[in-house]
């Protein structure tokens, strides 16, 4: 059974690991943004959200070729030393997680009935309490969010290849992994490996059905 | 949000935990998916690390993108197969030297039935030329590849500007071309260690080959620390010297022949230089 070959460990980890993180920041990042964006009223907001919108469809080997050239020896990030490594894998999912995450939790609190928002505000709430109160009930938003932020950065492919690298051992992800096979013929390896692929995703959501049936 | 929180906390956990960093002796080698391919660097990379103690970290894409690669000052060397591309490379001052490694044939495969009756062409000039007039479906890898400047060429000596339906422009490695050919019956040309590491999983046979300039010979190149002063010169000299070493070079001989039947590279290269 070559879906459980151990040399497969490595990489299945990995790609958690990678797609955990980025996820992280862009939920740490993205979230607060988003609730921000969803309540304010300001000049210049309607560029904003074009443009927090427009990077939901920032096409990945774009982000791969800018985050490379940035991290490149020639680039102005070259001291970080993270080029064609996880690191670098990282910054370039949270950078394509990042907008989606921002503009779907925007969507989320926008869509929260106006006269609640300031019902919540007539009974003296602090902003923070309001943040708090908005974000509890755009919940259900906001991990919808976080879950097509997940589906995103675990299936990438293109600019994982061209900034990790796709080094055995230390930059293979399961996408990566999946590319090179299917590159090489190896269609049942491929298989095996968009196997694990869907296990995790699958995993993922079911945690995630848990937590909203307890939760809300 | 008990989730949110988690994975805040769990977040700079993994973070850090990807944060060891490479062993202290390791070097970046930027290689061409043809070699990955055949797993010769498998075989080679642990008997390299025991004897120096040096790991090498191979990023396999194609030879345009691995030189750019080594231009940037990315890799700490290079193993390609574009000897124009490679002088140039160390002529523009990029790599210190070219050090030719082995080299195998390009073959022309296509379908058993030979539909553009290409098999009892004299030479590779010719053998586009048939393609060409008969219009066969030729897969183009199409992605500044070694392989890809190879076909260029073939093209420009037999006087043939490929254009029409019939010439595909894949932009793929050479497995997916392959696999492409097969899928639409067409001819590609192909390194000879690719095809033969697929050829059981392919319909496709070598229809010509054995033309003296259909030599594909790749070479190892340093890259200069003049340019790029953090390159790991040193090491990446280990690394090539050990590559053209005899005891490699017979490892290297005698690479496929159980697996295959025959070997996937040859090292006996009567001129040194590349067969151009």
């Amino acid at each position: 059974m070559r879906a459980f070959d151990p040399e497969l460990w490595p990489i299945v980890w990995l790609t958690l690991r990678v797609t955990i993180t980025s996820l992280a920041i862009a939920a740490a990042v993205g979230i607060p943004v988003g609730v921000w964006l969803g309540l304010a009223r300001f000049p210049g907001k309607q560029t904003l959200t074009a443009l927090v919108y427009t990077g939901m469809a920032l096409p990945p080997v774009v982000v791969g070729l800018l985050v490379y050239l940035l991290l490149s020896r020639s680039g102005p990030l070259a001291f970080l030393e993270w080029l064609f490594t996880p690191n670098a894998m990282i910054l370039a999912q949270t950078v394509m997680a990042l907008p989606l995450v921002t503009g779907l939790v925007m969507g989320a609190v926008a869509a929260v009935p106006s006269e609640l928002v300031r019902q919540i505000r007539s009974l003296g709430a602090t902003p923070r309490q309001v943040w708090w109160a908005i974000l509890r009930e755009a919940r259900l938003g906001v991990l919808f969010a976080l879950l097509v932020a997940f589906g995103r950065i675990v299936s990438e492919v293109g600019a994982a290849y061209m900034v990790g690298g796709n080094i055995q051992g230390q930059t293979r992800v399961l996408s990566t992994a999946i590319m090179m096979e299917t590159g090489k013929g190896d269609f049942a390896l491929a298989l095996a490996l968009g196997g694990w692929l869907l296990v995790l995703a699958l995993s993922v959501n079911l945690a995630a059905m848990r937590l909203q049936g307890k939760t809300l | 949000m008990r989730y949110g929180a988690l994975i805040l906390l769990l977040g700079p956990v993994l973070f850090a935990a990807g944060c060891h960093g490479t062993p202290a002796k390791s070097i970046l080698v930027a290689t061409t998916t043809s070699i990955r391919d055949t797993g010769l660097l498998d075989e080679l990379l642990p008997i390299f690390r025991a004897k120096t103690g040096i790991e090498v970290r191979v990023v396999a894409v194609g030879t345009g993108q691995a030189l750019e690669i080594g231009r940037r000052g990315d890799a700490d060397a290079v193993l390609t197969h574009d000897p124009t591309g490679e002088e140039r490379f160390v002529g523009d001052g990029f790599g210190t030297k070219r050090l030719p490694v082995m080299w195998n044939e390009f073959v022309l495969v296509g379908p058993p039935e030979d539909p553009a009756r290409v098999r009892s062409a004299k030479s590779g000039a010719e053998a586009f030329r048939r393609l060409r007039e008969q219009q066969a479906v030729f897969i183009s890898r199409g992605d500044e590849s070694g392989t890809h400047q190879k076909e260029k060429a073939i093209w420009a000596s037999a006087k043939i500007e490929p254009v029409g339906a019939w010439y595909v422009r894949a932009g793929q490695g050479m497995g997916a071309v392959l696999r492409m050919a097969d899928e639409k019956r067409g001819y590609t040309l192909s390194d000879w260690g690719t095809y033969l590491a697929q050829r059981d999983r392919l319909h496709l046979v070598i229809i010509y080959k054995g033309d003296p300039e259909w030599i594909n010979p790749y070479a190892v190149l340093p890259v200069n620390p003049n340019k790029h002063r953090h390159v790991k010169h040193d090491l990446a000299q280990q690394f090539a010297d050990f590559l053209i070493s005899e005891e490699t070079q017979q490892l290297i001989a005698d690479f496929g022949r159980e697996k295959f039947g025959e070997p996937l590279f040859r090292v006996d290269l009567p001129s040194k230089g590349g067969g151009q």
